[in-house]
């Protein structure tokens, strides 16, 4: 793994990222099987699936029953991916993912396209904040939040062979480009991006960009922000969560969803329990999502550089 | 099918009735009237039509039963201590703790068991992935779906039946239990569907309707979907929810009920006097 970050965005928007590393793990693995609810078009897997009708199953738009023929699938030895919007990809079929998937034991990896603001002008209808709490609460459940393109591809190549439901929250647009090509991040695991000895930001998906802006500000201000992806929201890398923690003394969680349950949480849950320090949040506040331009939004909702930058200073005035 | 197998059918229904009420009473109550209604049914099923081996659950080319309708997991039991999946004894384990036999049918709980069920219509997309699933395996198994007709309220059941048609799985067959009743009362007074057999037409099913009580009707309806052809098979069921106990059939609320002491004598008397009757 290898840190390349310059504050540019990559090349690759994740639909194209997803319209190629799908059809490759479908090539690469037979027992590999891909299920979409007549969204393939959005994940550039439309061609793909339309000459391979056996591995690329559209199931038109019925997600609680393609959660189930995914945990059927899975008994009959298959190893499914399925995809939709992450609003329909976890509220939608989240009884059938928990119950004929997860308590069943039938393993499934589930893509949820558009994470949190990034959904834009699809609006508050299509606005997932909340998936990532949903998908925490399942016994077993792995919750990636992909940072880059790099990160994704690795991550979903990953989840194909990893066992129980895996949730993958991804992005279809412009993400920065973080890790080198063929960079590997391992499930369970964080990288810390940027070291710093004042405070500590836990950022995940579009966030990390964010905060990698916000500490780059916060140098010239004299204030020293470590960053740390936390691309594995669940496990969630507790080991580099205490360590950065306990070396800064001061923590910002920056997500881009609801703040009940989601990497907030996850975060606070850790340092609850083993080195208490003052921590704050940038989050979705307890609302629902609306229309209109991701910029936009991530300024209505408080997503952005500078609401970090405000909250890494609150932290450390409460040292 | 001669009339000596018509006779071991009836008698393995008897067999799975009196296990069914075996494990029930043992935990005092239960669903019983759903777990009876389907008894006929599953006598067929693992007494002629499916291909399975007792000694090797998880065969993967055996022919696979999904029981959507979940809650009937004793009726499934009783049929599979009969078939010797598991001692007879442990039917007296239903819904105790630490069981192999919870409530609702689990696939990693219960030797036998195919898919965990519970939260209705779940099964049948299940069904559809396994048929699915065995097919692209190259498998020439089949796979059977027990639905219950108040489950058939569940959008997802519907979900999964335009999928199965759209996919041309002739190696499912979907057996709707229409017993004519749901927790809260009749499902006509409830959420009235209409004719099955009319929907399930009209979802692309080679669907036929019979006696869902009949072992003869019932055996004829599968040996029928024997054939594959390019639609998923549907057989309606018409059944009485707890079926082959007389006084269980007449109580108007038979979904779950009481099994005491006192019931447990009579009915498995009655039930006795019938098997012998039939194996005598």
């Amino acid at each position: 793994m290898k840190i390349v970050y310059n504050g540019e965005m990559d090349e690759r928007q994740g639909k194209a990222v997803l319209g190629e590393t799908i059809p490759a793990i479908l090539e690469s693995d037979p027992d590999a099987i891909y299920l979409d609810a007549d969204l393939m078009s959005c994940i550039g897997t439309l061609k793909y699936g339309q000459q391979h009708k056996d591995r690329a199953i559209d199931c038109g738009i019925a997600e609680a029953n393609m959660a189930g023929v995914a945990a059927g699938l899975a008994m009959a030895g298959f190893k499914p991916i399925i995809h939709s919007f992450g609003i329909f990809a976890s509220r939608r079929c989240f009884d059938q993912i928990f119950l004929s998937g997860g308590y069943a034991k039938n393993d499934i990896t589930v893509l949820g396209s558009d994470p949190g603001v990034t959904a834009a002008m699809n609006g508050g209808t299509h606005m997932p904040f909340e998936d990532v709490a949903l998908y925490r609460v399942i016994p077993g459940s792995t919750v990636l939040e992909p940072s880059d393109p790099t990160c994704l591809i690795s991550l979903l190549k990953q989840c194909v062979n990893h066992p129980g439901i895996k949730y993958l929250r991804v992005g279809r647009k412009s993400m920065a480009r973080i890790y080198a090509d063929g960079s590997e991040l391992p499930i369970g695991k964080a990288t810390v991006l940027r070291d710093g000895t004042d405070a500590v930001i836990f950022a995940a998906g579009i966030m990390v960009h964010e905060a990698l802006q916000a500490a780059a500000s916060l140098e010239k201000q004299g204030i020293s922000a470590a960053v740390v992806d936390c691309y594995s929201i669940k496990p969630l890398d507790a080991e580099i969560v205490i360590a950065m923690a306990k070396k800064t003394g001061a923590a910002v969680v920056a997500e881009n969803a609801n703040r009940h349950g989601g990497l907030y949480s996850a975060v606070l849950e850790v340092l609850a329990e083993n080195c208490p320090v003052p921590a704050a949040n940038v989050s979705v506040e307890d609302e629902f999502g609306e229309v209109g331009t991701q910029g936009y939004l991530q300024q209505r909702f408080g997503l952005t550089a500078e609401h970090i930058e405000a909250q890494v200073k609150a932290v450390i005035a409460r040292k | 099918m001669d009339q000596q197998e018509v006779k071991a059918l009836k008698a393995l229904a008897v067999r799975i009735r009196l296990a069914t009420v075996e494990a029930i009473h043992s935990i005092g109550s239960g669903h019983l009237g759903g777990a009876l209604s389907i008894g006929d049914v599953l006598a067929v099923l693992y007494g002629r039509e499916m291909n399975i081996r007792v000694d090797d659950p998880t065969w993967p080319e055996r022919d696979k039963l999904v029981v959507s309708k979940g809650h009937a997991g004793p009726g499934v039991y009783g049929t599979l201590a009969v078939k010797g999946y598991f001692p007879y004894e442990e039917l007296k384990t239903l819904n105790k703790n630490g069981t192999r036999l919870p409530s609702h049918c689990d696939r990693n709980k219960t030797p036998g068991i195919d898919v965990t069920t519970g939260s209705l219509g779940q099964g049948t997309s299940q069904a559809c992935g396994l048929a699915l699933g065995d097919r692209l395996k190259g498998r020439k198994d089949r796979v059977f779906l027990i639905v219950g007709d108040g489950e058939m309220d569940e959008g997802q059941c519907w979900e999964a039946f335009s999928f199965a048609a759209a996919h041309k799985l002739s190696n499912l067959v979907v057996l709707i239990d229409w017993n004519k009743k749901q927790l809260d009362g009749m499902c006509d007074d409830i959420l009235p569907m209409g004719s099955f057999k009319e929907k399930m037409e009209a979802f692309g099913f080679d669907t036929v309707q019979i006696n869902g009580n009949d072992v003869e009707a019932i055996a004829a309806a599968l040996e029928r979907t024997r054939q594959g052809g390019d639609k998923p098979y549907a057989i309606v069921l018409d059944t009485v929810k707890g079926a082959g106990i007389e006084e269980v059939a007449n109580t108007v609320m038979n979904h779950s009920m009481p099994v005491n002491d006192e019931k447990y004598e009579k009915w498995t008397g009655e039930l006795k006097k019938e098997l012998a009757e039939l194996e005598g």
